[in-house]
């Protein structure tokens, strides 16, 4: 049954990440698209999380946690062009 | 494994799918981009909590459950960060308010 459930899981999360790629899509500011970015971060770290305990690979939860920190990394670097565009 | 803590488990990550499910829904209704913002921050991570929970659960391992905590508290420092950076840009960028539109 769990390995249902958890499946199911996967199968939804991969949805979501399928309606953030329509947000990128209408926009309509950049700041709309680094927001699915943002979806895109989340929900992938619980996709690996889930992955891990569905096809018992470990490993893949060490890499979830690189995702949440990457997640940040491309935030700061979207916004830290707008601030040099700013000073400029 | 003792079949009433895989229901409970499964449960709480099929209830924090549904908080991803909500937080994508705002993300794609919402009127402007800070109520998006808000909609997606807080429910993604309420979301991560209730997998979290529910995989510790059914990993049943103290290690696990200790990796599992850690990927939810950098996310949510993680979350917070982005979150405030975005509207601030946004802000800066002159970005609408959907309220005050609707005023005028």
């Amino acid at each position: 049954m769990t390995t249902v459930v958890l499946g199911g899981a996967v199968v939804f999360l991969l949805l979501n990440l399928l309606a953030g790629l329509w947000r990128i899509g209408i926009g309509p500011t950049a700041a709309d698209r680094m927001l699915a970015v943002l979806l895109f971060g989340s929900t992938t770290v619980a996709l690996l999380l889930i992955m891990a305990e569905w096809i018992d690979d470990p490993s893949l939860r060490t890499v979830a946690l690189l995702f949440v920190v990457l997640a940040t990394i491309v935030t700061l670097a979207f916004v830290g062009t707008d601030t040099e565009d700013e000073s400029s | 494994m003792n079949g009433a803590v895989e229901v409970l488990g499964a449960a709480l990550v099929v209830i924090g799918c549904a908080f991803y499910g909500a937080g994508t829904v705002g993300l794609l209704r919402f009127p402007d981009v800070y109520a998006r913002l808000h909609a997606l921050t807080k429910a993604d991570n309420q979301g991560l909590l209730l997998v979290c929970l529910g995989l510790a659960v059914l990993a049943g391992s103290a290690r696990v459950a200790f990796l599992l905590i850690a990927v939810w508290s950098v996310g949510l420092v993680a979350a917070a960060v982005s979150a405030h950076l975005i509207a601030r840009h946004a802000r800066h960028a002159g970005s609408p308010h959907a309220s005050r539109e609707a005023e005028r």
